[in-house]
């Protein structure tokens, strides 16, 4: 299904995941460290500029590229995926599709480079999959935009190359009553942002994501990103495009428990024969091969639309809910083959078991996603 | 400088492989077809060679079509050409026929240096290498854990039973490297969409100008004559202990000859 360019090209991040990736993210992930060292290498291969020009330092890919990276990397670690993931299609993406020419030239070489991440904060204590009950707002005052309130659950907002969030806020009302939305960027490090400690989480545990407090920070009024009063509809452009990589990143963890499983199936012993011999084991990991490779059809399909041009918004939206939903089982069933072993730390099921619920959940919960797809059916 | 590295298509490492039943061969298609890992320490010792001194580096490869897309990704490591050798008349073709067909492909281009991995993974004879130096009459300096080069004079140490040899050759010279001697790089995406214009030469046993009966199984030296599947791991032996697990494991180990 792959052209010889995407095959090699996959290959690549596969024993990129294999060689660089798997020998030390358990370690990260049981200390809960960010690993720098890492996406440092991951910048050197061009992975965070997959799908940007090579005029702003990108490397000429699309985003189906950047999927296949995801996939592959999610197959040995989701922690690494999702900090690729958040860091091109939440933190670079909204600059790249809304911002000025001044704001692409400014900030998309170093991002592209993995030099320095961009987050994207739009969740609040308050408002998730209700995001249009954003709180935080945005008041103009003496040439700048002041900014108070706060952000839940922001990805990549606190690593020691963060350098930039790009943070929805209120900025109006529109004559209807309702919020009129604007997407604006804080540098990091600016005056009255405070970035929380890191959350103590069920998994993604060497992701990094904070909660942010914003108290009267000042930013020029040129750190708008796209229109005002656009943020909304912006954000929500950007979150189809995102479900197609989250979706990605659900497969390569659907697939990393069955390469797991097989392994474990053909060696371990009980009763004088491998477990695999059952059927009753066997008939799991059939089923797990049919469930990842349906969710990579299903990704596959929603990002050829997206790049013909054509409307996929309810196919990225199937694709998600489809794939994480299927990544879950595969986890639980991983685990199960696994016996004790993989309630074990050290098995890497165990942490994929602990990474597949949030997919569920980040990005548009399933039931989001429902919601959008039924909307698409014609169900009011 | 103008450097050659040899490279070869292999069954992933990781997969199981299979011998055919009716022509003895490998089974290639049932695994994915890799470049040859040690292949990639060749081309990145060329490619840091390159980008000390100056010159180019061309991928050489003898194989079947699928072998192209190995040449590919040798290639988008950041190399600038390739020359792919394709005839379907040299399958089965063994070590001997091997050498003489990458002898006459690299022969007359003005190599200065020619680069192969230590040994294949598949076959493991570590052979080629010197073969091909003794057809085109250049020194050869194989195993080589490190390599220099100064002018037209080449330092490599090589490896030995007893640790390394320091030895020097002039250019035009044969190298074989083994994994110590770098760290391959990861191609980059831009690289191997760069790689895609990068200008492949595909040539024929028949443009080399070789002679038919001197290539392929039928010229091959050696033949298998027969070959058997590894026989399954027998089940282990499970000794529980009712106060005398340790004299019961002594005597299973003195039995089996380990004590
Ligand atoms: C590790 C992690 C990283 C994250 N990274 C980011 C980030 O980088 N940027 C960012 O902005 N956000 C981020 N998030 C936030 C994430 O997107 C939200 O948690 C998610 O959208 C759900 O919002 P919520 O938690 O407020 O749940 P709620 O919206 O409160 O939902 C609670 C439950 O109610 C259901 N529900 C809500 N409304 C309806 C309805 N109308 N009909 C039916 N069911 C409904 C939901 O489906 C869910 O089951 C992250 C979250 C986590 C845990």
């Amino acid at each position: 299904m792959l052209n010889a360019e995407l095959r090699i090209f996959q290959q690549m991040v596969r024993s990129f995941a294999n060689d660089v990736v798997a020998p030390v993210i358990g370690d990260h992930y049981e200390a809960r460290t960010f690993p720098y060292e890492i996406v440092s290498q991951m910048g050197d291969l061009g992975l965070f500029g997959l799908p940007f020009p090579e005029e702003y330092g990108g490397s000429g890919g699309d985003y189906f590229t950047l999927c296949i990276a995801i996939e592959e990397l999610a197959r040995v670690d989701s922690s690494v995926a999702i900090t690729l993931e958040a860091a091109v299609s939440l933190g670079a993406m909204p600059i790249y599709r809304f911002g000025t020419k001044e704001q692409k030239e400014k900030y998309l070489p170093s991002m592209c480079s993995g030099q320095m991440l961009g987050a994207f904060g739009l969740t609040e204590s308050g408002a998730g999959s209700d995001a249009g009950g954003t709180k935080t707002t945005a008041v103009r005052s003496e040439g700048d935009w002041v900014i108070n309130g706060s952000k839940a659950f922001i990805t990549n907002s606190g690593t020691n190359i963060t350098g930039l969030i790009t943070v929805n806020a209120v900025t109006g009302t529109r004559p209807d009553g309702t919020k009129e939305i604007s997407s604006i960027i804080v540098p990091s490090g600016t005056r009255g942002l405070t970035v929380g400690p890191s959350y103590s989480k069920v998994g993604w545990n060497a992701s990094d994501t904070h909660e942010l407090a914003f108290d009267d920070v000042r930013v020029p009024l040129e750190n708008l990103v796209g229109a005002e009063g656009r943020g909304y509809a912006q954000f929500l452009s950007i979150l189809d495009e995102g479900r197609i990589a989250i979706s990605a990143l659900a497969v390569g963890l659907a697939q990393g428990c069955l390469d797991e499983s097989i392994k474990y199936a053909n060696t371990r012993m009980a009763f004088g024969r491998t477990i695999g011999t059952n059927q009753a084991i066997a008939f799991k990991l059939a089923d797990m091969e049919v469930r990842t490779y349906t969710a990579r059809l299903a990704y596959y399909d929603a990002a050829a639309r997206m790049l013909r041009g054509e409307d996929f918004k309810r196919q990225a939206a199937v694709a998600k809910l489809y794939s994480s939903d299927i990544a879950v089982t595969n986890a639980r069933e991983a685990t199960q083959i696994h016996g004790g072993y993989g309630f074990m730390n050290e098995y890497p099921v165990s942490r994929m078991w602990r990474d597949s619920k949030i997919l569920e959940i980040g990005e548009g919960t399933s039931e989001v996603q429902r919601m959008l797809i039924a909307r698409d059916l014609g169900v009011n | 400088m103008k450097i050659a590295v040899c490279v070869k298509q292999v069954p992933d490492t990781w997969a199981e492989k299979k011998l055919k039943a009716d022509t003895s061969t490998l089974d290639r298609e049932s695994a994915d077809g890799v470049l040859n890992e040690l292949d990639e320490y060749a081309v990145e010792q060329a490619l840091q060679l390159v980008e000390a001194n100056g010159g180019e580096v061309v991928i050489v490869t003898m194989g079947p079509e699928r072998a192209a897309e190995t040449l590919r990704k040798a290639i988008s490591m950041g190399a600038d050409a390739g020359i792919h050798v394709l005839d379907n008349n040299l399958a089965g073709s063994d070590a001997i026929a091997t050498s003489a067909v990458l002898a006459k492909a690299l022969e007359g281009r003005d190599f200065d240096l020619i680069i192969f991995g230590s040994e294949s993974t598949d076959a493991r004879m570590s052979v080629i290498p010197a073969m091909v130096a003794e057809r085109l009459g250049l020194a050869q300096v194989t195993f080589a854990q490190k390599v220099n080069v100064d002018g037209t004079t080449l330092t490599a140490e090589r490896v030995t039973d007893y640790g390394f040899d320091t030895l020097s050759a002039t250019l035009p010279a044969v190298v074989s490297v083994v994994e110590k001697i770098n760290e391959p790089r990861y191609p980059s995406f831009k690289g191997i969409m760069a790689a895609k214009k990068k200008p492949v030469e595909t040539l024929t046993a028949t443009d080399l100008g070789l002679d038919p009966s001197v290539v392929g199984a039928g010229a091959a030296w050696s033949a298998v004559a027969d070959f058997a599947a590894r026989p399954p791991k027998p089940a282990g032996v499970v000794i529980s202990d009712e106060g005398s697990g340790g004299t019961s494991i002594a005597d299973y180990l003195t039995t089996s000859k380990f004590i």
